[in-house]
């Protein structure tokens, strides 16, 4: 079943052109990884996904439910010493537009499941500016998937952190894709790192450069 | 009669009653708005807005209109306006503060020049008078206050939310523009509301203090909201006392009083250290 189609797409960011022509489709359960160097057009193509960038012209359909959709963006420790604890921070995650702004017993046995999911138990009620690079982005990545999303969309999850939690990372995302069938989109640079080989690379230069199994693009890269 | 007894005497007045009732509740609603305020960094707002309310004061004495009538509706627009050039300057949004607040003080000392000069009204205005409002004053404020309250209780995750990560909102669909208009709505109302008692040129400090100094001595929103709250009515109410003691005007005394709980929060917080 296909989740997302993009079609001809072309969006600037500050002025200029950032992506033009983009035309790909996702199938549901696919793992997508967006490589190219920076400039390439890979964030603000996730951003115009999202609906954070508008687009100049093309076709974004998504068919899936947008409350199923969710985002994990590339800077979100800006705010590092920002007075809220991990718990806080993951709850938002379940904020939806048609949603009392309240929490719900669902939520609160939602947050209990990826907790335990995460093995980030020990270090709810921390206030975030307390933890590590590695614990922060688990509970960002647990805000992410608190809402129980169909379709996960990443940018550059790991900037910024260590090889080895980087490797961790990569893991559990592979697990969400393996064994709940989420569709993963993630602008990366780090492709080595990430140990799945059912990755489908697409590679960004303002246009797509390259789209295939990551097996080629290893061979084409060599 | 010693100074406190004074003081305890003074309680028997209604105006002394009435500052007290309109001081708590304003206390209570520009700590919660200044929590927010002070995390989006948009701890300016408030001198700005405190600007705009001098000028359409100095307008409303002009025009011999009650001064609420006049000053909500122009502080409401002002704060939106602020809020919606800042966000199209990104960083630099202080810069519209800046302009706002020049502005609308140049446009209240010259309204002011050129009508009956800065007379006790005005400079009432400017520095606060908080035991000089009327009773109408007073129900206007609490009644304010109490739905101030209500809303951001409804809204509490909401804007908890808007205020840690507007983008991630934004891609969860929340309507982010109603809410940081809600957000320009509520400083609006707390700047006018507040201005009788601390006066237009401390107002900010009101919003700004409680929630700078919850913030060094708390780990969660929840918690900063709260000890914010605490805090701006403890320093209010010793405000007030010294204020009425030593006769001295009560906006001044209070920020003396959160200047030294700021000193002592930081010294509290490097002894933790």
């Amino acid at each position: 079943m296909e989740i997302v189609r993009i079609k001809d797409l072309r969006t600037s960011y500050n002025g200029h052109i950032a992506i033009k022509n983009v035309s790909f489709n996702i199938e549901k359960g696919e793992y997508v990884c967006l490589v190219g160097e920076n400039g390439s057009g890979k964030s603000t193509l996730l951003k115009t996904l999202v609906g954070l960038n508008k687009k100049d012209n093309g076709e974004i359909i998504l068919n899936i439910e947008p409350d199923k959709v969710s985002y994990l963006a590339q800077n979100n420790m800006t705010e590092i010493n920002f007075p809220a604890t991990a718990k806080e921070i993951i709850m938002t995650g379940v904020q939806k537009h048609k949603k009392l702004p309240f929490y719900n017993k669902e939520d609160h046995e939602a947050f209990e499941e990826i907790c335990n999911e995460l093995s980030i138990k020990s270090i709810i009620n921390k206030q975030i500016s307390e933890l590590s690079g590695g614990q922060r982005q688990r509970v960002m990545l647990a805000r992410a998937l608190i809402r129980k999303p169909e379709l996960l969309i990443l940018d550059e999850p790991c900037s910024g952190l260590d090889s080895i939690i980087t490797k961790e990372f990569y893991k559990i995302l592979d697990k969400l894709n393996k064994e709940k069938g989420l569709t993963i989109i993630m602008a990366t640079h780090d492709l080595n790192e990430i140990e799945s080989e059912n990755i489908r690379v697409i590679c960004m230069a303002t246009v797509v450069k390259f789209d295939g199994n990551v097996i080629e693009w290893n061979k084409q890269e060599k | 009669m010693s100074n406190l007894e004074m003081f305890i005497d003074l309680l028997k007045y209604p105006f002394m009653q009435r500052a007290i009732i309109c001081g708590i509740a304003i206390s209570f609603c520009a700590a919660l708005i200044g929590v927010i305020l002070v995390l989006k960094r948009y701890s300016m707002i408030g001198h700005g807005l405190g600007e705009v309310a001098f000028a359409s004061l100095s307008l409303a004495l002009v025009l011999g209109m009650p001064e609420m009538y006049i000053a909500i509706p122009i502080v409401i627009i002002a704060s939106f306006i602020i809020l919606i050039i800042s966000q199209k300057q990104g960083e630099s949004g202080d810069i519209t503060i800046a302009l706002v607040s020049a502005g609308a003080l140049a446009f209240g000392v010259i309204i002011t020049a050129i009508t009956n000069g800065f007379n006790i009204d005005v400079y009432n205005y400017m520095f606060g008078s908080i035991l000089t409002m009327k009773t109408s004053y007073v129900i206007i404020s609490v009644g304010l206050s109490i739905i101030l309250v209500i809303i951001y209780l409804i809204f509490y995750n909401r804007l908890f939310m808007i205020t840690y990560d507007e983008k991630y909102a934004k891609v969860c669909g929340i309507n982010v523009t109603f809410y940081q208009f809600l957000i320009a709505l509520f400083t609006a109302i707390v700047v006018v509301i507040g201005m009788r008692m601390m006066g237009t040129m401390l107002i900010s400090s009101l919003i700004v203090f409680p929630a700078v100094i919850a913030r060094r001595l708390t780990h969660s929103f929840k918690e900063m909201s709260v000890m914010s709250i605490i805090i701006s009515i403890i320093c209010f109410l010793f405000g007030l006392i010294i204020s009425s003691i030593l006769n001295l005007p009560t906006g001044a005394s209070i920020v003396m009083v959160y200047i030294a709980v700021l000193l002592f929060s930081i010294i509290w917080t490097k002894i933790l250290k």
